[in-house]
Formats: C-alpha cells, structure tokens, sequence
C-alpha cells in the first residue's frame, strides 16, 4: 500500500465513522431528548400523551397529597396554571410547598402527569435554572428571591 | 497569614509571566542562559503556589471568619476534616487547587526534565508558564479566595452538607491531576509545533505523563462516580449529567492519545494526529473547566454564578484552544509524515481504537453542547440524558470493545487477524459459555444483558490470552512459561491490567443494570421488606446528633434465613440547621462484589416511613475496575523505558555495589 493509499483509507474510514456518529446523533437528538415546558406553556405546545418531557414550576401551596405507599400527588404551578403530577418514589430533601421543582416524565390519558424523577434545588439559594428562567419571563419572579 | 498568601498568589502570577517570556525569547534568540532560566522558576513558582495553598487552607482550619471565602463555605463546628476539604469545596479555593497542580507538573517538568532537548524543555515550560498565568489573572482577578470582610462575621455559613464527606476530600484533587495533567502533554505539543520538529523520542517524553493524567483523571471520575452514588441517594452511579460528561470526554481523548502515542513511539507514524490529539484532549479539560467553573450549568459544582467569571474562561478557552489549533494549522505540514503500516497491524487496530474514541468523544462532546447551543439559539430547553448516549455512544463503544482483545495480539508492521483468533478461542469459549449460562440460569435475564455480559468476560479473558500468549502458554513447559511471564516488560502487564479493569467495570454495569432489583415501601418499625433473597426488618427511627447536625437514624436488620440478625444497615436524614438543609445518608451493605442499598424517605403523618431499597449485584466492580487499569497504568509507568524522564538514564552505570560488608 503506497502513502496515498493509506492516507485515503483512514480518511475513508474516518469518514465513515463520521457519517454513522452524526447519523446517530441527528436520531437520538430527534427522539430522545425531552423539552422542558411550564405549564402555561402546554397548551401552545401541544405535548401529546406518552411523549417525554421535563415540566418545571413551582410546587403549589397545599396541593401535596400522599397516597398510598408512596405514591405522592402534587401540582406544579408558573402561577398562572398548574398541573397535576403523579410521582411515586421518595421525593428530593429539599422539595417543598411553594420551590421550585423539575419533574420528568409524560402525560397519562387522563392529563395526569406521571413523573418518574422530580429534582428539587440543591440548597437553599438554588432554583432550577430553567424553572428561574421561566418564571422570569413570565414577569413572576424577582430577582432578590434568589438570594 | 492570608495577606501573605494572597502576596505570594500575586507573586506566582508574576513569576508565570516570566516563565512564559525568558524561555521562549531564549529558545528563539539561542540564548542557554535565557533558556535555562525556566526550570527554576517554575519551581519557585510552584513553591509560592504551594504556600498560597497553605494559607488558605490554614485560613479554613482555624475558622478564620474574616476571609469571605471561608466565610461562605464553613463553620467552627465543623468537623477538621471538613474543615479543611472545605478548602477546595468552594469556586475560589479549588481554581487555586487547580493552579497549585498545574505549576506542580511543571515543577516536575523543571525537575525531571533535564535530559530533554534545552529548546523543547525551555518551550514546554513557557507553555505551561503562559497557561499558569491567565489562571493566576483569573484567579486574582474574578476569584480571589482571600477576599476580606470587614468587620468579621463571628461564624461561617457552613460547607454545603453534601459535600461534607470524604469523598470529596480525594475527587477534586484526584480530578484535577488528571485534568491538569494532560496540559503537560499539550505544552510539549506546542511545543514540538514551535519548533517544528517532532520525533519517537517526543512521544516517549509525552507518554509518561499522558500515563500519569489518565491514571489520575480514571480515579477522579471513579471517585466521583461513587461518591454520587452514595451521597446522592439516588442509587445511580453515572447520570450523564454535563458535569460528568466533562471530566469523561478527556478520558475518552486521553485513552485515545494513550494509545496513538504508543504507535508513534513504536512506529514513529501518526505523529501529527498524536499531537492533535494531546491537544484536543487538554483543550477538553479546558473546556470542562469552563462548564463546570462558569456557571452555564447548574449543578453540584456551580457553587457560584458570576458572568464574569464565565466571560473570563471563555477568553481563557478561546486564547488556548485556538492559539493552538492555529499554530497547529501554520505548522503542522512542517513535520515530517509517519511511516507505513499495513491495516492489518497492531499499528491498524490501534488507529480504529482512535477511530472509535475520538467519535465516542464527538458524541458525548455534541450531547453536551447541543442544548446550551440551542438554548442560546432558539430558547427552546432540551434535555439530552441516559437515552441520548444509550443510542450513539453506546453502539460506538460496543464494536471497540469486542475488538479490544485482538489489537495487543496483533503483530506491529503486518498482523494476522487469524492466528490472533485462534489464540483467542478459549477466550471466546468462555465469553459463549458465560452468555449462554446467563441466558439460561439467570431469572430475568434478557438477551442484551446475557451479550452483556458475554462481552465482559471476553475482555477479561483476552486480557489473561495476551499475557498467557506472551509467557508462551501450550508451546514451552511450566517452569519457563512462569519464568517468562516475570520477565514480561512491565507495560504488557500495564496493557492486560487496564483491559481486565475495563472487563470488570462493564461486567459492573451490565450486572447493576440488567439484574437489580429495586423496591419502594411505607413501613412502620416492626415491618420487614425482601427483595433479591435478602429480609430486611426495620427497627425504628433514633433520633441522634452530630457535630453540626441532627439526624434520624433508620436502623434496619439485615435477617438470616432463620430470622436471626446477621447485621445491620443504618440510613440517616440529616438536618444540617446553619444551611436549613436536609441530606439523606444512604445505608449500604456489601455482599460479596454486590450491595444492598437503602434510602430513606419522609417521615409520614402516621409514623411510617417510605423507604427505597434496591439490590445491586456487582456493583462494586463498576468502579473496582477503575481501579484495575489505574493500576495497569502505574504499573506501565514502572516499565524502565517509560519512567518519567528515564530515557537517558539506561547509559549511566548502575551504581557501584557497596563492598565495605564484603571481605
């Protein structure tokens, strides 16, 4: 094999691993990463029932209920709507009436949300960006509150 | 103390600076005096860093409330251990670690480069210099860690209470090396590119410490796997969270270099993807830094957001990186080209192991990116996790892993694919074996996790072919086969050690993945819970305190077949008051390679009490085997012809045998 050919073939083949990562990449980026919406947002979006998403907010005042085992009800709210969430494992130290959460999972038929992880702050002068975010742009949230 | 620390802070900055500049005008204008000037400096610089360190940690020790840092991120009551890990559990206080190491290599450098060519030693260090000293400006600039405040709070703000543990008094340090490391491996690329000429002897310069960094960073990420797994309470040893993804896409460069820098020393062939990549992977430590250090995530380890601080790494980011990469481009067509190989070769199976690395890196490289990219574009807020890496990362490593046992029996310049095959058949029998008896025996086990573990065992089992191959297994007798497996050179074991450790690690995962088993309950004291075998009765909750803190102590019983107790497991919710913060403690029990792990939960209005229990089977060799390839790593690092520095030293005599006990 002659310097060009070799030259060629790891180029070839380099290419071609290229071509099968990217392939790759452009799939899982389509079907596997999950969008993060509040509530009030869900309408406009149109999440269908089964797709996975990320829903954030802020857990609404007297809405937790513990049910059976350890199945916990809760909704979250941007303060301009809310959504019921179903979540049954044990819930993060830090998750509490009125802080801010991000829940992950899908829509059941009946509009339930059915989380299967929920994330809380990790201490007390942290709020989930995105959920930050939002609210900020939803005009609700000042910025003192973070400190 | 702290004045004088921040004094010798400044000072280190300024000595970087001349690090950067005297060398390099020297190498340039042929001046040995300018050039000899880098070695100690360096040092010297290195010593101020060290005791820069010191003052700060000092500062923390003793509780000095006065500094803002230790303020923020300690407490007198305190245990002094947490004291004094505290120093780099903050932003400040680990970017002054992360110096410290970086002129602690380059002190090495100075120290243990003396047999290196004067321009390219005196080139290295003022890259190492020029590196050094943007970290110092940012370091004195954004984050000093010896800020004052005055008047001084009488007592501190606590260390955030996840982080008070043990594990993160050797991750971040552990990290680090590895991390930092491989800037030793970038400076003798921009080096080499200065200078325009590179060789073999320049790869067995750079191979050392690229040894060095990567057995560092495994541990760091191992370490830091198995804190979160512990601490966090979740049970999951890898999440792919950005953070984590970080500090693996230079491994999985560094493994990469690791072995192209062995093709190069070999072979002298693909010198300049071997520089390229002792450049990539640096510049994604540096990249790893700037996500972790700038705030654009958040995690554990954002442990503050400043814009500025971001806007400064990103300068940091953009100045090395590029500079590089263009100094690569200018230069590059001035070294000379490799020599030939034939694809079937040791030389090809190691370009495919890049092949596969660089674009398993590429993969993570884009999950990571992509949804800050889009975020910043569209605003949209994606999430890219386990699902995402399952789907591109992991189709690329399967393929290198099944091929991983034939490149070490594969000759160098022209290989053969069938007599490596042959020699492989036991160890393909037994991978068969293994997948058939999983598929078979096992409760539960589905195909992939049988092929799982079929592949495991392949790696581990090819690892012992090549060293039984090499002592020469089925063609000599017993005594000469042991003979010559003592005799093998350190690195053939180096190489097997860090294949078996990749076996075992896998073996780790597909073992937790596929075949554990997890249970949530509400249960009242009394209550027993079985899951995988194993009857756990819970005693009751016990309220208990510590230092600064107050828990509840889960007791639970660990019961025999005949209902006796065999042992116990505790699990705790802290109460830590000073951050209002709660963090449960989970309650572990090793049984063999497998653990059981219990979580516990809140407490409900009728005094039960969820619990979350899982059954993890071998998942102590996840990270058991991180701890074999660092330990095939030290032990190619013990090769003599690798010993850092060592190249020259075979010519000296070897010391004369003392003779005054003789008569």
């Amino acid at each position: 094999m002659t310097r060009k050919q070799k030259r060629l073939s790891v180029i070839v083949a380099g290419l071609a691993f290229l071509g099968a990562a990217t392939g790759l990449t452009f799939y899982a980026l389509g079907q596997k990463a999950s969008y993060f919406y509040m509530p009030a947002d869900l309408t406009a979006a149109s999440v269908q029932p089964g797709q996975r998403i990320r829903l954030g907010g802020l857990v609404e005042k007297g809405t937790i209920q513990r049910g059976q085992g350890a199945t916990v009800a809760f909704s979250v709210t941007d303060t301009q709507k809310s959504v019921k969430v179903m979540y049954t494992g044990i819930l993060p130290d830090l998750f509490r009436e009125q802080q801010g959460v991000i829940t992950e999972g899908s829509f059941g038929p009946d509009g339930v949300f059915v989380a299967d992880s929920v994330l809380a702050k990790h201490d007390e002068s942290y709020m989930p960006k995105e959920v930050a975010d939002g609210l900020k742009a939803k005009g609700v949230w000042q910025e003192s509150k973070s400190e | 103390m702290v004045e004088t620390g921040h004094f010798a802070l400044v000072l280190s900055f300024a000595l970087a600076l001349v690090q950067t500049l005297v060398p390099l005008f020297g190498a340039r204008t042929g001046n040995p005096r300018m050039m000899a000037v880098g070695g100690p400096v360096a040092v010297t610089g290195f010593a101020l860093t060290a005791f820069s360190f010191a003052a700060l940690a000092t500062a923390y020790a003793s509780s000095d409330f006065s500094v803002a840092s230790v303020w923020e991120n300690s407490h007198s009551l305190q245990p002094l251990i947490y004291k004094i890990t505290g120093t780099w559990g903050n932003h400040e206080g680990s970017m002054l670690l992360w110096v410290l190491i970086l002129t602690f290599f380059g002190a090495l450098v100075a120290v243990f480069g003396g047999n290196l060519p004067a321009t390219l030693r005196a080139n290295v260090l003022a890259v190492q210099g020029a590196i050094g000293a943007t970290f110092f400006l940012f370091i004195l600039t954004t984050s000093n860690p010896f800020a004052r405040l005055n008047p001084a709070p009488i007592e501190g703000r606590d260390l955030n209470p996840i982080l008070q543990d043990l594990g993160l008094a050797v991750h971040p340090p552990l990290l680090y090396l590895g991390y930092v490391g491989f800037s030793i491996c970038f400076s003798f690329s921009v080096a080499a590119l200065i200078e325009g000429r590179i060789d073999a002897s320049w790869a067995r310069w750079v191979r050392p410490w690229t040894l060095v960094a990567w057995m560092f960073l495994t541990g760091g990420i191992a370490m830091g796997s198995y804190w979160a797994y512990y601490e966090l309470g979740w049970g999951g040893f890898w999440f792919w969270d950005p953070v984590e993804n970080a500090s693996f896409m230079p491994w999985l460069a560094g493994t990469a270099l690791l072995h192209s820098a062995i093709v190069m020393e070999k072979r002298s062939a693909l010198k300049i993807w071997t520089l390229l990549l002792a450049i990539l992977t640096f510049s994604l430590s540096l990249l790893g830094t700037f996500l972790v250090r700038s705030g654009v995530l958040t995690s554990v380890h954002a442990f503050a957001t400043d814009p500025t601080r971001g806007v400064f790494i990103l300068c940091i980011l953009t100045l090395f990186i590029g500079g590089s990469l263009a100094l690569f481009a200018l230069r590059s067509s001035r070294l000379t080209a490799g020599g030939l190989f034939h694809p079937i070769s040791r030389e090809g199976a190691l370009v495919l192991n890049n092949l596969f690395l660089t674009t398993a890196t590429a993969t993570v490289l884009v999950g990571t990116l992509y949804p800050l990219a889009l975020e910043a574009v569209t605003g949209d807020k994606i999430s890219v996790g386990a699902p995402f890496f399952d789907l591109t990362f992991g189709p690329l490593m399967l393929p290198l892993l099944a091929i991983v046992p034939f490149g070490p029996l594969l000759a160098w310049k022209r290989g053969d694919v069938f007599a490596a095959a042959q020699r492989l058949m036991a160890a393909f029998a037994l991978a068969l074996a293994a997948v058939l008896v999983t598929a078979l025996f096992v409760d539960g086990a589905s195909v992939f996790a049988a092929l799982g573990v079929g592949l495991a065992v392949w790696l581990v089992c090819g690892a012992l072919t090549d060293l039984a191959v090499k002592s020469g297994a089925g063609s000599v007798a017993p005594a000469i086969m042991l003979r010559r497996f003592a005799g093998l050179p350190r690195s053939v074991f180096g190489t097997a050690l860090a294949h078996l450790g990749l076996g075992l690690t896998l073996l780790g995962i597909v073992g937790t993945l596929s075949f554990g088993a997890e249970k949530i309950l509400s249960m009242r004291a009394g209550e027993t819970i079985e899951l995988s075998g194993h009857t756990l009765r819970f005693e009751g909750l016990y309220p208990a305190q510590g230092p600064n803190y107050s828990e509840d102590r889960g007791r639970f019983a660990l019961l025999g077949a005949d209902g006796s107790t065999i042992s116990e497991i505790t699990s705790a919710k802290r109460f830590y008051p000073v951050r209002q913060m709660t963090t449960t403690e989970s309650g572990i029990k090793t049984i063999g390679f497998s653990q059981l792990y219990l979580s516990l939960g809140d407490e409900a209005t009728d005094g039960s009490v969820v619990v979350r229990l899982w059954w993890k089977p071998l998942v102590t060799l996840i990270w058991g085997g991180g701890l074999v390839m660092m330990a095939g790593a030290a032990m190619s690092l013990m090769d003599r012809r690798l010993r850092v520095g060592a190249p020259s030293r075979r010519r000296k005599p070897t010391g004369a045998v003392p003779s005054a006990g003789l008569p």
